[in-house]
């Protein structure tokens, strides 16, 4: 069975909706919430990249990269977001982010 | 034929590490599982001839992305047993939401068409043999794509300087070597001679 743009895209849609679920299942844990968003943006990935080789164009691979480098920014601000909250609060429950507000 | 069963195992090992991710006790293993799902990911992009970017998913999100996570994980002291607790209340309304997402996208799958001329537009297609992937990459990266590649790197100095002023602290009490003053220092504030009288003590 040959193997088509409509098996990666169902693939990603699985992968985005395991994303979407573990942010409701850990509502609470912050950590497990982040590494859900990088599921996200992974099966984003595994789109752009299905379709650059359907389509025969190279933009699409171009495009993962750059999702790539905002993912890696966006993991490295978050978590040092949540280690400087940790240190001051001792917890790292979502209900007290409120109080980032200021 | 090869070709698709790497696909499915691949496909299956990526869909049962991601249900791990999310339903994992510990949020260590959620991490090496986010890892596996990494490598897999990476081995379905060589599948779809773009090796670069499935190399660079290894190195940067394995190397770099899931480390860190490993080391906030790891080095914070958090309870996480009490994390989970109430937890599942809201399974009813995440299963609600990816129903409706599922669904949306089956709906977009279905019914979505290339048109015409769209073949025709590509402007940069994926030519032979003669260049490999990163090349090809390469010669589009540095020319149609110089001013975005630019502020992507950009993106990256911003999000470091930021994660680094966010997390540096200077805590009172500590001494810290101070070399210049080190360096600086003379005889006459280190050493004070004093004429001690014999018997009288100083």
């Amino acid at each position: 069975m040959e193997i088509t743009l409509f098996h990666y895209l169902t693939l990603a849609a699985i992968l985005f909706v395991i994303g979407v679920f573990g942010i409701f299942l850990n509502r609470r844990n912050i950590i497990v919430i982040l590494m859900s968003i990088e599921l996200m943006l992974l099966a984003v990935n595994i789109n752009f990249i299905a379709f650059a080789a359907h389509l025969g164009d190279l933009h699409g691979q171009v495009f993962a990269m750059f999702i790539l480098t905002v993912a890696a920014a966006e993991a490295a601000i978050g978590l040092a977001i949540l280690v400087t909250f940790f240190r001051n609060k001792g917890q790292i429950l979502v209900d007290d982010l409120s109080e980032l507000k200021g | 034929m090869v070709a698709s069963a790497v696909f499915y195992i691949f496909a299956c090992v990526l869909i049962f590490g991601a249900l791990l991710v999310i339903t994992a006790r510990n949020p260590v293993h959620s991490v090496l599982f986010l890892i596996l799902c990494f490598f897999n990911a990476a081995g379905l992009f060589v599948l779809l001839g773009a090796e670069f970017v499935g190399m660079i998913l290894a190195i940067v999100y394995v190397g770099a992305v899931a480390v860190l996570f490993l080391f906030v994980v790891m080095m914070l002291d958090v309870d996480f047993v009490g994390l989970r607790k109430g937890a599942m209340q809201y399974v009813p309304v995440g299963l609600l939401v990816g129903t409706v997402l599922l669904i949306q996208m089956g709906m977009v799958y279905f019914s979505w068409s290339t048109s015409e001329g769209a073949p025709m537009m590509l402007s940069a297609p994926v030519t032979g043999e003669e260049k490999s992937n990163t090349h090809a990459l390469g010669e589009i990266l540095y020319t149609d794509y110089i001013l975005p590649f630019q502020v992507s790197g950009l993106i990256l100095l911003v999000a470091m300087i930021g994660a680094i002023t966010l997390t540096l602290r200077h805590r009172p009490n500590v001494r810290k070597q101070n070399i210049s003053k080190q360096i600086a220092t003379s005889p006459d504030d280190a050493v004070e001679l004093v004429k001690v009288k014999s018997g009288a003590g100083v």
